[in-house]
């Protein structure tokens, strides 16, 4: 027992006088009983909802004042989670946990602002004004600058000049109200969160197993025997999701590995932990492959029967030098006419089943990934050698029928000019492994926002229609074309090809959109819809804008100058604009580009000429509707409260504005004005369409009574369409999206089902309503091998009962045909079978490839020298010039989002703001200590495009990696903090980031880049 | 919870304890598994958040602790150390830090204000802080360095385990919130059988020292661990390997106040004598609300253990 001096007299001195001090009466008053506090929420109104953040889409309990009596307003006081809920089971996050303040957020917007050109000041307006002005300026541009015919005298519809950008934040009935607002007045211009985020994910998966989300889903996770954590941080940016690898660890076992540039709050907890040049995952991922066929540990029958390894490839199909068959180096594009099979006399692809065929596809993969030695991985990754081993040999087990690994990956693999194709080198691993639609296997891309997935789904980008078919282009003048294009023929016999049902999708959208007007004479409408001749993406768009080719744009729950690339480009793009439309709930930086923050936003006020409207919205706890989460469950919630002060709902700004226009078009006329008339826009109040009804629209109706062979009518005229499976194509049934067909039937909405038995393994399909059908675990039918017997008999979630499938979780497949059948269980491919070769999936070759980031600390790439980039990446004139070289910025800096805080949003919350109240940047030890940087200093982190200042966090996580041969530091830029919110001011981060994207998706490259560090 | 259910209560004599008929409640802990704990800190927003906490918004100072250490409004703090063996191999230890409310607990044997620290049936140490005269003998008295001044309104603050919750049959808002169920809750005796449970887990993975952590010198806690290197608490942010109670609070408690009651009595007496012989003095009464000066935060930071 130890006392130091001071602390013997500190103590006994006021012992001693305490003593006194009571002997003397000195005493408090009278000590009541010592009850508690009083605990808050005995009979407080309680409403379910879903946490707005991330997409594991939490359950929460939303406690607002008074009891729900008519003359009680309610204004929530206290959140915490759902126990109910089959994924979060009560918990919440950070950011969850502290929604509350986000509701309640100093930030919030109370009224309708604008900012005159070269004002320095908001004024406050009204509605009125501020809906009346914005529709007079949106007819006004699109009528001046409407594309009606291009140059060859095709009709296009399309305008160019004004653009939006739609939040994943919002419900899907917002994301309907906005796909036809947008494409009614014929924008191209229309990107959500996606774009910035997990659009290669879509471009990957999709082309390897026929859907482009997630394969499993977050519960699914505890059945895996190895977690692979590659591309992602879960524990940071979905930690209630990441509550299934903890399970799958204590209760089964599992392994669970990380591979990243930084150990983080993953790694913490993993059992193991290996670092990775950022940027060099596709020769990591390829290096593992080859590791799998070179040590002959894949699961040979699965590879044989469910993969296209036995398929032959055409002879002029070519690899060389970096290079694939068909490059057009002026155009920087790929002919894929080569990436294909070999076809028999029936147009079916040729096969080998004893995989001897020299072009089969397995040998052809063997021989690109033969240069992928370990060396090579190592030296390209600055992997430790027997790291990468161990990677490659826990992963190699999983090729046993009764092993799975689940792939977990984010942003760290979709932010890079190859993201897609990283993403497809994963895939195919798991596909070697015989680990895709089994349970505790997949890939398991985890998705950003709260309804990224379903803006994803509901097609919000630029070149997308809703359920993943694609807008006509120019070349497609005609609804016959189109639908010849865009609809796929069967590859393999007998096989379900579930996509040749395109036109039935098609025309039922169509039917949505156009109404009455849609008409088997004017082909539904098909020439209202706007057709493009290249993509407008947010990097291409904005391109445009800082060129000064847009006029007028909206932002709707969205923050571009925080979220793009090259922030100091956006600034100069917004000035350029005529008008800027924002719609959020919080004061972003993006409605306030205009003013002069000082160092942190140095913009000169009184010249920017740009028009500005800052119109409040709800916020997901003010408003009912559905979110889809990253496993695909549509998920219905319910308001807690009215928005504060003046603010509307979405739904009510997007139908004002719109009545507003098409009240103009009809006075005065204008471009084409049968596009915005016929929109279909038949909700009971125009001005404010109820979520309830629009989600009834999505799910489509039958138009006519549909009957069956037979003639019996299965659903009569009026009804909702049960499912997708009763869509026609000749007018009579209307769907929004065909993949939501099921999500509210005559049975009731089923997205607010709250059944949460586990019907085993985790699957709780009473909970919510999946996509498509309700399936759980997409491609489910590969859990059994093709005579149906399970691959693992602990992992039966499906089972043939002799006339049909039924299990555990809904059949991925044919409910009736029978185990023998031949057909494969990937009902969307025309092949039927998983994609090792890619064939014309991909726009950057149909195997992945190493190439270097853009900004990259190598000279060259040392598999090819001659081509070290991505050869058909997003690279823009303009932004080559603003590209930076090793010599001046000798470090690579890589961006990521850490646990306390949502990208640029939770800032506002001021729970969040206390965890994390200030910018920081991660450097490791040794560079530090070389910089002469300790832990707090200030430092300045500069690229090419700008620079920010950050607090140091010293780390012994980050570590020196040897990359061929040289010793190379990364620096870790958390990308959260900006000019507006409940924090210290602070830079946005996204000014170092380069405006480089996907090959596949145009996603921008956050993740690998260069910079420079100095102590400030 | 109510009065009746308290078992024990500050500078209150024991000829009339607190009520203890109602022996038959269960004992509940809460258990913190740091093998678990990924260092969200959902718990810190949980706790501010049902307990209407909102501390400033502070600084960076190169570590991810924010707030840096725990005070009158943030309760619970994760703390981040980084920690490399012989072998270079890393971890990186994260330990939520908050009251452990011990079963013999420092702060209420050194609390000299009737009622303001109690002790429930069911284990919990609750502060009443209306009760509080800020004197601060709480701090002195804590062998984990848990209780704050405020300097608003100079009375003392720490963790409730969400007695308000528990009293109702719910959990702590923490342990309600963890994403990976690295904090647990129950009675004391299911905590234990957790902890050896998660204890053999981690030993069967090669964790020799893995242990829980539930200190016999303050008669073990209500609030538990499970720490990989149970061996040596203090690498997870000098967690004391062996807390006690001070010899001089345990010196105020066991002697010092018998002799300062002796006093008191004999004050009484000799006023009652005065009274007597003498008449009622006519000076004002002292305010006895008047806090007593907290001390300064130099002072209580000296005192960790």
């Amino acid at each position: 027992m130890t006392l130091g001096r001071r602390q013997f007299l500190k103590a006994g001195g006021t012992c001693v006088a305490g003593a006194s001090a009571l002997a003397l009466g000195f005493t408090p008053p009278k000590a009541y009983a010592g009850d508690s506090r009083q605990y808050k929420l005995l009979r407080a109104k309680e409403t379910r909802n879903n946490c707005t953040y991330c997409s594991v889409g939490c359950g929460i309990l939303m406690y607002s004042l008074g009891d729900g009596a008519k003359n009680a307003k309610p204004s929530i006081f206290h959140i915490e989670g759902d126990p109910d809920h089959p994924v979060s089971r009560g918990s919440l996050c950070p950011k969850g946990a502290g929604l509350v303040d986000f509701i309640h957020s100093e930030g919030r917007l109370l009224y309708p602002e604008h900012r005159a050109p070269g004002s320095k000041e908001w004024k406050r307006i009204t509605w009125e004004e501020a809906t009346d002005r914005i529709a007079r300026l949106l007819k006004e541009d699109r009528d001046k600058n409407f594309i009606e015919k291009n140059e060859k005298g095709q009709t296009v519809n399309r305008w160019l000049s004004s653009g939006m950008l739609a939040s994943s934040a919002a419900s899907n009935e917002t994301g309907l109200l906005d796909f036809k607002f947008a494409r009614a007045l014929g924008m191209l211009g229309l990107d959500c969160q996606a774009r910035v985020c997990h659009a290669p994910t879509v471009s990957a998966l999709a082309p390897s197993f026929g859907r482009g989300a997630m394969t499993n889903n977050w519960v699914d996770i505890k059945n895996a025997n190895v977690v692979l954590v590659m591309g992602g941080n879960p524990a940071e940016a979905h930690p209630v999701g990441f509550k299934w690898v903890m399970e799958a660890k204590i209760r089964n076992g599992a392994k669970v590995m990380v591979v990243d540039p930084r150990f983080n709050r993953t790694a913490a907890v993993a059992d193991f932990y290996t670092p990775i040049r950022a940027g060099a995952d596709a020769a990591f991922m390829l290096g593992v492959v080859n590791y799998l066929l070179t040590h002959d540990k894949i699961q040979h029958e699965y590879v044989k029967a469910y993969t296209n390894a036995a398929l032959i490839v055409r002879e002029d199909y070519q690899f060389e030098d970096g290079l694939f068959s068909g490059y057009d180096a002026d155009k920087r594009i790929y002919d894929k006419t080569s990436w294909t099979y070999e076809r028999d006399e029936q147009g079916f692809a040729k096969s080998d089943p004893t995989l001897q065929h020299p072009r089969c596809v397995l040998n052809l993969l063997r021989k690109h990934v033969e240069r992928y030695t370990p060396e090579m991985v190592t030296q390209l990754t600055g992997t430790p050698a027997k790291d990468f081993e161990h990677v490659c040999a826990e992963l190699a087990r999983t090729s046993a029928p009764d092993q799975t690994a689940t792939f977990l990956f984010a942003l760290g693999w979709t932010h890079h000019t190859s993201g897609a194709q990283i993403i497809r080198a994963g895939a195919m691993v798991q596909m070697l492994l015989g680990n895709i639609g089994m349970p505790g296997g997949g890939m398991n891309a985890l998705r950003g926002h709260s309804n990224i997935q379903g803006y994803t789904d509901l097609g919000l980008l630029s070149l997308r229609l809703p359920g993943y078919m694609n807008l006509p282009s120019d070349k497609q003048q005609d609804i016959g074309t189109y639908l010849k294009e865009t609809t796929p023929a069967t590859e393999v016999a007998n096989q379900v090809n579930y996509w040749h049902h395109t036109p039935k999708f098609f025309v039922s959208l169509m039917k949505t959109l156009w109404g009455e007007h849609a008409t088997a004479a004017n082909n539904w409408g098909y020439d209202w819809l706007p057709k493009w001749d290249r993509s407008y993406d947010m990097l291409a768009y904005f391109d445009m804008m800082y060129q000064g080719k847009v006029n007028g744009y909206i932002a709707q729950g969205f923050n571009p100058l925080a979220a793009m690339p090259d922030k100091n480009k956006t600034a100069q793009a917004l000035a350029k604009l005529k008008f800027l439309v924002v719609i959020d709930p919080l004061a972003t930086e993006t409605g306030s580009f205009w003013q002069d923050e000082g160092k942190y936003n140095d913009v000169k006020t009184e010249d920017i000429q740009t028009e500005v409207f800052r119109l409040p919205s709800s916020c997901f706890a003010e408003e009912n509707g559905s979110i889809v989460n990253s496993g695909r469950w549509l998920q219905w919630h319910f308001a807690g409260a009215a928005p504060p002060g003046e603010a509307w709902q979405d739904s009510r700004i997007l139908g004002t504005i719109f009545t507003k226009i098409r009240d103009l078009y009809r006075k005065e006329g204008g471009a084409c004005p049968e596009q915005v008339l016929n929109m279909q826009w038949n909700y009971r109040d125009a001005e404010e369409p109820l979520p309830e009804e629009v989600a009834r629209e999505c799910n489509g109706f039958a138009l006519a009574d549909l009957k069956d062979d037979q003639g019996r009518v299965v659903v009569k005229k009026g009804q909702l369409l049960p499912d997708f499976s009763v869509m026609r194509d000749d007018g009579t049934t209307s769907s929004f999206a065909w993949i939501f067909a099921g999500s509210w039937t005559e049975a009731g909405n089923q997205m607010a089902r709250r059944d949460n038995t586990d019907t085993g393994l985790g699957c709780t399909p009473g909970w919510a309503w999946a996509w498509p059908a309700n399936r759980r675990i997409l491609y489910n039918r590969a859990s059994l091998d093709p005579s149906g017997r399970p691959w693992d008999p602990k992992r039966q979630i499906l089972e043939w009962d002799g006339r049909r499938w039924s299990g555990a979780d809904v059949p991925d497949y044919p409910v009736t045909a029978a185990p023998g059948s031949g057909i494969s269980p990937f009902i969307m491919q025309p092949d039927g079978v998983g994609r090792l070769f890619g064939c014309g999936g991909m726009t950057d070759g149909p195997f992945p490839e190493h190439y270097e980031p853009t900004e990259s600390p190598l000279q060259s790439n040392p598999l090819h020298p001659a081509v070290t980039y991505n050869p058909v990446a997003r690279v823009l004139t303009d932004d080559r010039a603003r590209m930076g070289h090793v010599k001046n910025f000798p470090y690579v800096a890589t961006t990521y989002s850490i646990t306390e805080l949502f990208r640029h949003w939770t800032k506002h919350s001021r729970l969040n703001a206390i965890i994390q109240p200030e910018q920081f940047v991660e450097i490791g030890e040794k560079l530090a200590g070389k910089l002469n940087i300790a832990a707090g200093d200030r430092v300045k982190v500069s690229s090419a495009r700008g620079h920010i200042e950050a607090k140091a966090v010293v780390t012994k996580r980050i570590k020196t990696l040897n990359v061929m041969g040289h010793d190379l530091d990364q620096i870790g830029i958390p990308c959260h903090w900006g000019f507006r919110g409940a924090t210290k001011k602070g830079f946005l981060a996204n000014t170092l980031s380069p405006a480089v994207g996907d090959a596949n998706s145009q996603t921008p490259e956050f993740k690998a880049f260069l910079v420079n560090v100095e102590k400030v | 919870m109510q009065s009746q259910d308290i078992i024990r209560r500050s500078a209150t004599n024991g000829i009339t304890p607190s009520p203890q008929a109602r022996s038959h409640t269960e004992e509940v802990a809460k258990l913190i598994d740091v093998t678990l704990c990924t260092g969200c800190k959902g718990c810190q927003v949980a706790c501010s958040e049902w307990n209407d906490l909102r501390d400033e918004v502070g600084e960076n100072v190169g570590v991810y602790d924010n707030p840096a250490d725990l005070t009158p409004e943030t309760w619970t703090v994760i703390r981040f150390d980084e920690v490399e063996d012989e072998s270079g191999k890393l971890e990186w230890l994260l330990r939520k830090e908050g009251c452990m409310h011990c079963a013999d607990p420092g702060c209420l044997k050194a609390c000299p204000s009737p009622g303001a620290i109690v002790q429930f049936a069911n284990g919990i140490v609750d502060f009443q802080s209306d009760q509080c005269i800020g004197c601060g003998y709480c701090v002195a008295g804590c062998p984990f360095d848990v209780p704050r001044i405020s300097k608003k309104d100079n009375r003392a603050y720490k963790c409730t385990l969400c007695a308000d919750r528990v009293a109702v049959g719910q959990e702590p808002a923490c342990v309600k919130t963890c994403p990976t169920g690295a904090i647990s809750f129950g009675s004391k005796a299911d905590m234990k059988q957790l902890a050896a449970n998660r204890v053999e887990e981690l030993k069967g993975r090669g964790h020799e020292g893995a242990g829980l952590y539930d200190p016999a010198g303050v008669g073990g806690t209500h609030v538990m661990y499970v720490l990989t290197h149970a061996d040596k608490p203090q690498m997870y942010h000098r967690l004391p390997a062996d807390p006690y109670i001070s010899p001089i609070v345990r010196g105020w408690k066991e002697w010092l106040k018998p002799v300062g009651a002796l006093g008191f009595v004999a004050t009484l007496a000799g006023a009652f004598a005065h009274y007597v012989g003498v008449g009622p003095n006519t000076t004002e009464e002292i305010e006895h609300e008047e806090p007593v000066l907290p001390p300064s935060d130099e002072t209580t930071s000296e005192e960790r253990v």
